[in-house]
């Protein structure tokens, strides 16, 4: 007997006690448990990255123990030894694997040149000596070292920086030191305001 | 957060106002939920909407977008005309004792304070928002707050016209569920009883902002909620790091450690530190921002290095100072203010790392025009997104430009997300977590740090070969990190935190600290260049015992959600702040049950004190230690725009008259821009009110690009009440438009009884709600729709955030 396809798939959810349909018994199958896609991987301690809740959650990776081999994320869960969220998470934070691995995410240095309408892509040699220079010569020609008192202020109000809500504060203090403390720009700001 | 996520349980009461936690925070939310289940708590919800937390609240009062300060005053009123406030916290903790200046005074007609000039429409003398002060310069005093001058009761006569007929004028709900709200809300106002208010961007995003949250805590300092376990002021905050953010320093007005910036009026050190340093206004007052001398020098040494010396004022002249305005005052290079700049031509280049104010800022046609007046941009990001391509045909119209006439350089790298590098974050409730990083970024994308360092590096050398001006600053920076190119956040970490530079004694001769030794307490820090430190606020966090940021015991020996030994809470590892005030003036707890500090005849005992650990109650240095009355501000002096009280102002678009002061409706000190931009609507033109929200299954403007969060959540919609929808022939999923003085978006009807049609001032007022979330960049469909094309620029005075909770709108079925 041929098993139609929703017989088949009966067959499947009853287990073994529909063993006459396809003629073998399923028990065997059903008894070995699926090795889970977490079974191998190496589990990282991490922080969620949207709201300000910050639930711990676990980062499951695969590969990147040999040469040439990269480590890929195959799953992210919440970190049931996490105080707040107890190993929960959101709607947002359980499918934080996929914002992670994305078929959207750059990969390379693009520019877009002065008038133009698309991308072109580049080295981050290009991008780094490029901006230097950018930044280099805007600074000398428009730092306001002093002020109409003749005050030195040594402010740079024609260059701003924004930086990210989800840069960690080493990075946003690095920000700070390198662009205020050390190139004298004034407009620095976050999402804290909006 | 004053207090914690896990702290919320402990509370008697919820007012969740101002945000919609259960959507926008749902698993801190859990603790809210606890609270209900295990200690029968109450949840009131007040929103414009009824939303997802309404939805699980014991009471809802629907109230009109913007009118939040007319329901906080009548609560306050409700308060102090009931006697339903903690009398003895009040006396012990606020400034409801100290007398206010003859000269303040109220226009209860006009709407204004003391010193505001008509003609110049601006307050040009704010002597009389200050207390009465005795020969010494301290404030004087009255224990019994019984003078007519005292805070308590300036507070009761100027609250006194908040009344549940008022409220219901300005807010659409009815006396009655007022008045039923309040009675619930002001239950917590005895030591047995305690409640929090928990809030978010809905408060934060009016042009009324920073008073509107001086309200929230003027009420729960009156309750005597401050300081106590389930008590408190709570900024749930938005985003995974904000609160790192503003911690450290990137906002244009502060240094790391909430350190005001040195001013062009402040040519040195010294005249710096004595500007920003406050003196106490009681005599046994803490005052501890008296050691900021030891914050910044110690700061100038993390910048400068061993080129910061006291020869040179440890390097003061290299640091930039904000330039000061002829007309007086200094220069704003806020957020709003830098778009305004941009669009006026003075900027040149610009830095976005992981930010897009195409979408997430006000006004996203005048940002657009900006950005095409600069020369270069740098977009550093995980995705593409609407600010990196907004030259893009269909973006650049926004501000009718087309792609050729925009001359902008722009560069848009690739970078790695959380996962892809290590660090902390810091969340709402204050702790510093460290995160592992669990990969590598794809492609060529690199870490931020690296991005940094390499860009840093490369302008250094540039200057080391070349010359330049003022090369000093750039030279000097003390980028001493084992891999310049890209720092080691492990390393950052251990400098944010700070260690000494050479031996340290105490004034006995005592060595406290060795040369090289990680720093543990705020006050080992030393003003003569002895010491260094990125944030003194952070001091504790990595010490010789390690990065603390890494701790993982869930242990919670108080049984109160402390978990003290979980990673790091600034400040000093304290998980309730003020926790003074958790205690009576003997230092016993006011509720014995939850006791957050208790003093044991020797030492303050519990969390970690806010409040000198070995200081007996009787010597009343001030539950406040941060403030130089030592005591909580009710009436705040001289600091605020706006006045020394709240006051409700309608939005700066508003469908009514303010009912309180019809001539002076909207915040009489906030300035709308002056470019064509800039323009705002007329509730004739414009009649409905709209407000802008979240949705749970999405997060800003970023999860556009997964495809589950897509699937959740597909498109844009628009919130619209039944009876406007019946009104306008609009059905359910039909196309609507959605348009402002500023733009119009379109999308699919959401036809719904969870808004209704409110009564405001005598007449029928219609509220509708948009979700942010899409835009022009991402999966599925995307049309452009923006909620921020609607908004407008107008921001709050002393915050300057916008106000995109309240303005309005016409609508019309497409």
């Amino acid at each position: 007997m041929q098993p139609t396809r929703r017989q088949f798939l009966e067959a499947a959810i009853l287990g073994g006690a529909a063993t006459s349909v396809l003629g073998f018994d399923l028990a065997e199958a059903q008894a070995q448990v699926p090795e889970l896609k977490i079974a191998r991987t190496t589990e990282t301690r991490s922080t969620c990255p949207y709201c300000s809740v910050s639930c711990g959650v676990i980062i499951h990776t695969l590969g990147g123990g040999s040469r040439n081999v990269k480590a890929s994320v195959v799953h992210v869960e919440g970190d049931a030894d996490h105080p707040i969220n107890q190993g929960t998470l959101c709607p947002k934070g359980i499918t934080l694997a996929h914002t992670i691995v994305n078929d959207r995410r750059l990969k390379r240095v693009m520019y877009r040149a002065p008038g133009a309408s698309a991308w072109e892509e580049r080295s981050w040699d290009f991008a780094i000596d490029r901006i230097a220079r950018l930044m280099k010569d805007t600074r000398d020609r428009t730092l306001r070292r002093t002020d109409g008192r003749g005050r030195t202020i040594n402010a740079l109000t024609s260059v701003g920086v924004i930086g990210g809500c989800t840069d960690a504060n080493e990075v946003n203090y690095l920000l700070v030191k390198a662009f205020r403390a050390g190139l004298g720009v004034i407009p620095i700001e976050q999402q804290a305001r909006i | 957060m004053t207090n914690g996520w896990t702290d919320i349980r402990n509370a008697d009461v919820v007012l969740a106002m101002g945000g919609n936690p259960a959507e926008n925070h749902p698993v801190g939310f859990r603790f809210v939920m606890d609270a209900k289940r295990h200690r029968g708590a109450t949840l009131v919800s007040v929103d414009p909407r009824f939303n997802r937390t309404a939805a699980v609240a014991d009471r809802f009062v629907q109230i009109r977008a913007g009118s939040d300060i007319a329901f906080l005053g009548g609560l306050i009123n409700h308060a102090l005309s009931n006697h339903r406030y903690h009398e003895e916290y009040v006396r012990l903790f606020t400034n409801a004792t100290f007398l206010v200046s003859e000269t303040y005074s109220f226009d209860d007609t006009q709407g204004v304070f003391s010193g505001w000039d008509g003609e110049r429409r601006a307050y040009t003398d704010r002597s009389g928002w200050a207390y009465e002060l005795d020969g010494q310069g301290h404030a004087r005093v009255d224990p019994t707050m019984q003078h007519p001058r005292c805070v308590l009761q300036s507070m009761k006569a100027f609250y006194a016209r908040y009344t549940p007929e008022m409220v219901s004028r300005i807010c659409g709900c009815t006396p009655d569920a007022f008045t039923q709200a309040a009675e619930l809300i002001t239950s917590t106002g005895t030591p047995d009883r305690v409640g929090t208010i928990v809030y978010a961007l809905g408060w934060t995003h009016h042009s009324v902002a920073v008073q509107l949250i001086h309200a929230a805590a003027m009420l729960q300092l009156l309750l005597g909620n401050i300081g106590r376990p389930g008590g408190g002021l709570n900024a749930l905050r938005g985003h995974a790091n904000i609160q790192g953010g503003t911690d450290c320093g990137m906002a244009y007005h502060n240094l790391p450690g909430y350190i005001a910036i040195p001013k062009a009026d402040h040519p040195t050190l010294d005249a710096f530190l004595r500007a920003v340093t406050p003196r106490a206004t009681r005599p046994e007052s803490m005052n501890f921002w008296s050691n900021t001398d030891r914050f910044a020098v110690s700061q100038f040494k993390a910048y400068y290095g061993a080129a910061a010396t006291a020869a040179n004022q440890f390097g003061y002249d290299w640091h930039p100072k904000l330039p000061q305005l002829a007309e007086g005052g200094y220069e704003n290079w806020s957020w709003a203010y830098i778009f305004d700049h941009m669009l006026a031509g003075a900027m040149e280049g610009f830095f976005s790392f992981g930010m897009n104010p195409v979408s997430n800022g006000p006004h996203s046609a005048k940002a657009t025009a900006a950005l095409a007046k600069l020369q270069w941009l740098v977009v550093a990001e995980n995705f593409e997104q609407e600010t990196a391509v907004f030259w893009r045909e269909d973006i650049a119209a926004l501000a009718g430009l087309k792609p050729e006439e925009i001359p902008t350089e722009v560069f848009m790298l690739p970078a790695a997300n959380f996962a892809e590098k290590d660090g902390c974050f810091v969340n709402s409730a204050r702790w510093i977590q460290w995160k592992w990083k669990a990969v590598d970024p794809p492609g060529e994308a690199l870490p931020d740090q690296e991005i940094i360092g390499r860009l840093f590096l490369k302008i250094r050398e540039l200057y080391e070969r070349e010359g330049g001006v003022a090369p000093e600053p750039v030279r000097h920076l003390d980028w001493w990190y084992t891999h310049p190119s890209s720092p080691s956040l492990e390393e950052v970490c251990r400098e944010l935190n700070g260690w000494a530079l050479r031996e340290v004694r105490d004034a006995d001769g005592a060595v406290i600290l060795r040369p090289g030794q990680q720093l543990a307490s705020f006050l080992h820090l030393q003003a003569d260049g002895s010491t260094l430190s990125g944030n003194w606020l952070y001091i504790g966090m990595y010490t010789d015992a390690g990065n603390l940021t890494k701790r993982r015991s869930a242990a919670d020996p108080s049984g109160l959600g402390r978990h003290p030994e979980w990673a790091f809470s600034w400040p000093a590892n304290r998980r309730v702040m003020y926790n003074r005030a958790s205690a009576d003036g003997s230092g016993r707890p006011w509720d014995p049950s939850r006791p957050a500090i208790a003093w044991d005849g020797q030492r303050w005992v519990g969390d970690v004190p806010d409040y000198r650990a070995d200081s007996a109650p009787a010597a009343s240095l001030g539950a406040f230690i941060m403030l130089p009355e030592g005591v909580a501000r009710l009436f705040v002096p001289g600091q605020l725009a706006e006045g020394p009280w709240t006051e409700h102002y309608e939005p700066q678009e508003s469908p009514v008259a303010n009912p309180l002061h019809p001539q002076r409706s909207a915040n009489p000190v906030a300035r709308p821009f002056t470019t064509p931009f800039d323009v705002l609507g007329s509730a004739e033109e414009y009649p409905i009110v709209c407000t802008t929200y979240r949705l749970t299954e999405h997060f800003h403007y970023w999860t556009k690009h997964n495809p589950y969060t897509m699937q959740l959540q597909p498109e844009f919609f628009v919130e619209i009440p039944e009876d406007l929808a019946a009104e306008q022939g609009i059905a359910n999923a039909d196309m609507v438009r959605v348009t402002s003085a500023r733009g119009s978006i379109e999308g699919r009807a959401m036809v719904t009884r969870r808004i209704k049609s409110m009564q405001i001032a005598g007449r029928k007022v219609y509220q509708i709600g948009v979700p942010i979330h899409w835009g022009f960049v991402g999966r599925g469909a995307q049309r452009g729709s923006l909620a921020n094309l609607l908004t407008h620029t107008v921001v709050d005075p002393n915050s300057y955030t916008p106000e995109y909770k309240a303005f309005l709108v016409k609508l019309e079925k497409v």
